[in-house]
């Protein structure tokens, strides 16, 4: 009888390069307010978002997907050829099947890589990012490429108040790969499908079929605000004891870009002190779900607010409940 | 048990670190909406302090009826009671 080869991977991994795109068009405060009561300081005070994107008929998922993937292949110097898994974290690629991630794979220059879409929602990049982390110290793929890309604006009723000014476009991705040193922390991750009613896609494909309306996203603020502040606060510190990594010694807090003051509610229950920088992204980029953590971590790098080598904790929670926290080395 | 001026000062305190609101301005009669300037979001982290400072729980629903400081420090003081 032979026995069964098992795979070996690298002892460590890390994100060895970050990309993102960001949609032409800007969609100030005012334009929302055109189909719903309320106001520009209304929607600040609320949510922090002063302008959003959202994409052009040709900025698809997939076309947004492509540039990011090849921004992040640029930074992290590595071929497209060598990415051995593609995952995509997205709700808004509107086919069940097949994936967007094989096509991706196809425009990156990497057509035979495994490829393959998730659906954790604004947890997508953390969740992304970890399965990658164990692919490659598992030996099942070298250089994983982990997307986060949504088209939310297809999916927003521009005419609901409480939502219709929170979602945006965008797409980010990461290239995880083999690293002396270990790059990403354990994951803290879950999920509370309790509380599956809370943010919601409203209607079914099969109860929109026929009519004109397509189904449309859904969200109970407070409760959302309640258990994304203090529940995930937790879990943020909770990644950062996994990681051995103390408050002071972290540089930089990118938390899921949901809103503002989720932001803030977290930062202080978390006690960081005065030196962590935070992400804001939100007030230019709206809340893009699994694309968000990507986008604010390039933006703060063009702002030169993050270095190379600086220690980031990311934390991504949303539908489902799920959500995944890690502490990365930015590379 | 705490005695409502007890319960009132330390919720003072409690929406000035959230909301920032003087510490003298969180009376009794107070509307948290209306005098106070707390808004939705606002309340749900004074909840969730108040919560923890007094280990009581406040559901959500419960929220909605909790308009004045009183309100609040009633509220409060049956649910150590209870």
């Amino acid at each position: 009888m032979s026995a069964i080869t098992a795979s070996t991977g690298t002892a460590y991994a890390g994100v060895l390069g970050i990309g993102s795109y960001r949609p032409r068009r800007v969609v100030p405060n005012s334009e929302i307010l055109e189909q719903i009561d309320s106001s520009d300081e209304w929607i600040q005070t609320r949510s922090g978002i002063k302008e959003r994107r959202w994409a052009d008929d040709d900025e698809t998922v997939l076309m947004m997907s492509v540039n990011a993937a090849k921004d992040a292949l640029k930074d992290a110097g590595i071929e497209p050829a060598q990415i051995g898994c593609v995952i995509v974290a997205t709700v808004t690629h509107l086919y069940q099947t097949p994936a967007i991630a094989t096509r991706i794979a196809v425009e990156v220059g990497a057509p035979t890589a495994a490829a393959f879409d998730i659906s954790a929602a604004c947890a997508g990049f953390c969740y992304g990012v970890a399965m990658a982390n164990d692919m490659v110290r598992g030996g099942s793929a070298k250089y994983v490429l982990a997307i986060g890309v949504e088209r939310l604006s297809d999916l927003t009723d521009r005419t609901d108040r409480s939502t219709a000014f929170i979602f945006a476009d965008g797409a980010g991705a990461a290239i995880v790969g083999p690293t002396e040193e270990p790059g990403i922390g354990p994951v803290v991750w879950g999920s509370d499908g309790t509380q599956y009613q809370v943010i919601s896609q409203k209607e079914s494909w099969q109860e929109a079929a026929g009519s004109y309306n397509w189904p449309h996203l859904r969200m109970d603020g407070n409760p959302v605000f309640r258990w994304a502040s203090f529940e995930m606060a937790k879990t943020a510190q909770q990644a950062l004891d996994v990681a051995g990594v103390k408050a002071e010694d972290l540089d930089l807090f990118v938390p899921h870009q949901a809103n503002m003051r989720i932001t803030d509610a977290m930062r202080r229950a978390l006690k960081l002190p005065e030196h962590v920088k935070v992400a804001r992204d939100i007030e230019r980029q709206g809340n893009t779900s699994a694309a968000s953590i990507p986008l604010a971590i390039t933006a703060m790098r063009e702002s030169g607010e993050a270095k190379s080598g600086d220690l980031a904790l990311i934390i991504g929670f949303g539908a489902g409940l799920v959500y995944a926290a890690q502490v990365i080395r930015i590379p | 048990m705490a005695s409502t001026e007890e319960i009132r000062s330390s919720l003072a305190e409690i929406v000035n670190e959230i909301a920032g609101i003087p510490v003298e301005d969180v009376q009794l009669d107070k509307s948290f909406t209306d005098d106070l300037d707390v808004d939705s979001l606002s309340m749900v982290e004074v909840v969730v302090a108040a919560e923890e400072k007094f280990d009581v729980k406040i559901p959500d629903d419960e929220v909605k009826n909790l308009k004045t400081v009183g309100d609040a420090v009633a509220f409060i003081e049956r649910a150590q009671n209870g």
